[in-house]
């Protein structure tokens, strides 16, 4: 292989981090915020999909893309209310709820999308910020869209606050210790509550950028597991704003690596590359998962660490 | 015994004859002796831009015929499912031909369910039954959608500045491989230095890796981008955003990009549901296999788009009439991209050697492995 090809290989991954994560990054983001209450929702692959369609019909009934964006937020928060309302219920496992959830928001996203597979929405334009390169491959690979900006800076308002603020030692210490919570006169409930409808919020927005901006169009296959996978980089990142932004880059940087291969020539093997995501992912959770330090930043309250 | 289990769908259509004869004593007859009821089962929606649309489209020009009723059910998992819903056509809406439209609807479903009702007649689209081990009940259609595809190569080759065309495939399986190696020669027909550029996905529906190979096609220079995968929105409105040109496939996709669509390979479905129509209505036995293409008028290009010059439109509405004609679109001899000879001879387009394909051909960069 010459540099050249190099190079193009490493356009295309550069490019597709910056195309792929974003959904990655806001579902991951989104389970962070509730996994480090205390709780996980496995229904944010509903949420996901819900969150595309419903924001393909806002944007298409309003004109406004953006307002798709929000009503998608507005639709993910609902379904994430629904699951933290649920699991405050006694004896209700979040786990069996949050694959419930799952199936409900495919399936409402599924029934009320039907009519909009057709028709075409305003999408959400990208920034160009790679004009200065005078590199037409590197310029469209440095086409961002805005809400990539929005997600960054949100993993770091979240890494702040989670550290520096009240409110994000009470989301932290109902995810700890609920006993230690409750003895402060905290309700526990109520944190999860928020935060699980905080996190489908985010969820929703991961689903706005599918279908409004990559690929950008609203079909059933659009997520074809997106949200599951960023739930497990949740785990991966250990619960850290900023490295759930760093994997799901990482992740989508991997993701571009099968089409990129094939269009340098290399074409053997596509099987493999195409699998690349899923094998980093298992090659780096069974390398960290043996470490004391990935045990001391679970959240002593989740059922699945409890 | 199973002959001997009554399902849910059963007994409920059997309590409904009850009480709809007690209820409206002796006007039950069934009415569908006289007319054609049509079942027909998809495997995602019907407006899909994709495969399931192209057999919805023809169902609707078919229901237009009088005397001839549908019925459809979409999203149907290739799982028990799609038995539930072919006997619930045949129970409740006395369907007297069934269609499944997705490739593992076959094999055990359909041959089952041919087997327990001998009197509805079964098909299915793809070339899989076999008059030695299948019920003479079940069958085959398809289409040679190659011949449309070598249409949308002669466009393409008269279309393209940098002779790099892309190909975004979903599986190495014979029917893409003809599919691609039809493109490359209708390309190279008008083009001797076109090449094709291919990037296999892994699977049918994959909407963010087809954006992503299309995007990689674009980056490696190609100028006209086609695919064979289920529904390919996503391929040719990705394409139209990097402001390059398209051929669809399966359906018409020609709203999706006003700027470069070329044209499109589609079935024409209409046509062989027709004739079933038709010969059922008339008592007459259905054919087994039934398949064709431009000849028999079972594949058909998308009318031209914005993106085809009046030399493009020319020269493809020529291959078109060639097709018609029965040209062979292979002649040989032709190597591989390895080097080997594959198409020692000229052979017909519907030779069932070039069913077998398991070979890119030399001007397509890709590999099947």
């Amino acid at each position: 292989m010459n540099d050249g090809l190099i190079t193009t290989v490493l356009i295309a991954l550069l490019g597709g981090a910056l195309r792929v994560s974003t959904p990655f990054m806001f579902v991951a983001l989104g389970e962070c915020l509730t996994e480090k209450s205390g709780r996980v929702n496995l229904g944010l692959e509903g949420t996901l999909v819900l969150g595309a369609v419903v924001a393909y019909a806002t944007s298409y009934h309003s004109g406004s893309p953006w307002l798709g964006v929000l009503a998608a937020g507005g639709a993910g928060a609902v379904l994430g209310a629904i699951h933290g309302f649920v699991c405050k219920l006694p004896r209700v496992n979040d786990i069996a709820i949050g694959i419930a959830m799952m199936l409900f928001g495919t399936g409402i996203a599924f029934f009320f999308g039907k009519a909009y597979i057709q028709p075409t929405a305003p999408r959400l334009e990208p920034l160009s910020l790679g004009a200065w390169t005078g590199d037409a491959k590197l310029a469209t690979a440095l086409q961002i869209n805005p809400l990539l900006i929005v997600g960054v800076i949100i993993a770091f308002c979240m890494w702040w606050a989670f550290a520096n603020t009240r409110w994000g030692l009470l989301v932290r210490m109902s995810g700890d210790s609920a006993p230690a919570a409750r003895a402060m006169g905290v309700s526990v409930d109520l944190v999860r509550f928020l935060a699980t409808a905080g996190g489908g919020f985010l969820a929703g927005i991961g689903g706005a950028f599918l279908s409004l901006y990559y690929p950008g169009s609203w079909n059933q296959g659009l997520s074809s597991g997106q949200g599951l996978m960023a739930v497990a980089l949740v785990i991966f990142a250990r619960w850290n704003p900023l490295r759930c932004v760093a994997a799901a880059l990482l992740f989508g940087a991997t993701g571009a690596i099968g089409p990129a291969l094939q269009s340098v020539g290399v074409t053997q093997g596509y099987y493999f590359f195409n699998a690349a995501p899923y094998i980093l992912t298992l090659l780096i959770m069974v390398g960290s998962a043996g470490s004391k330090q990935a045990a001391r930043e679970a959240p002593g309250e989740l059922s699945i660490t409890k | 015994m199973s002959e001997f289990r009554i399902s849910r769908r059963q007994f409920m259509h059997g309590a409904g004859a009850m009480g709809a004869s007690g209820l409206l004593a002796g006007a039950s007859t069934p009415a569908l002796a006289a007319g054609v009821t049509l079942g027909i089962v998809y495997v995602g929606p019907r407006d899909d831009f994709g495969w399931n649309q192209a057999h919805a489209v023809a169902i609707k020009g078919l229901k237009a015929v009088a005397g001839v009723k549908a019925v459809e059910e979409e999203n149907v998992p290739e799982t028990d499912a799609c038995s539930k819903s072919m006997e619930s056509m045949v129970n409740l809406d006395g369907a007297n031909i069934v269609l499944g439209t997705s490739f593992g609807y076959f094999t055990p479903f359909m041959i089952d369910l041919a087997k327990k009702y001998p009197k509805v007649e079964f098909r299915h689209a793809a070339p899989l039954w076999d008059g030695s081990k299948h019920p003479k009940n079940l069958g085959s259609y398809f289409g040679y959608l190659n011949q449309a595809h070598y249409v949308n190569g002669v466009a393409a080759g008269l279309s393209t500045k940098s002779n790099k065309l892309g190909f975004v495939a979903a599986k190495p399986i014979a029917s893409v491989l003809s599919n691609i190696n039809s493109f490359l020669l209708g390309a190279r027909k008008v083009n001797p230095n076109a090449v094709v550029q291919v990037i296999f996905t892994g699977d049918w529906s994959l909407p963010v890796r087809e954006a992503e190979a299309t995007n990689a096609l674009v980056d490696a220079g190609c100028d006209v981008i086609t695919c064979h995968v289920d529904g390919p929105k996503v391929v040719i409105e990705t394409a139209e955003k990097r402001g390059v040109k398209s051929c669809g496939h399966n359906a018409s996709q020609a709203p999706l990009a006003p700027k470069g669509f070329l044209t499109g390979a589609e079935y024409k479905w209409e046509t062989i549901y027709k004739i079933y129509a038709d010969k059922v209505a008339k008592g007459e036995p259905l054919p087994n296999m039934l398949a064709g293409g431009y000849d028999t008028d079972m594949v058909m290009n998308t009318p031209f788009g914005a993106g085809a010059s009046e030399e493009a439109r020319k020269a493809a509405t020529a291959a078109i009439a060639d097709l018609k004609a029965k040209k062979p679109i292979y002649v040989g001899p032709l190597k591989d991209n390895k080097g080997n000879l594959v198409i020692d001879k000229t052979y017909d387009n519907y030779d069932p050697y070039l069913d077998q394909m398991n070979y890119l051909l030399e001007g397509v960069i890709g590999s099947i492995t």
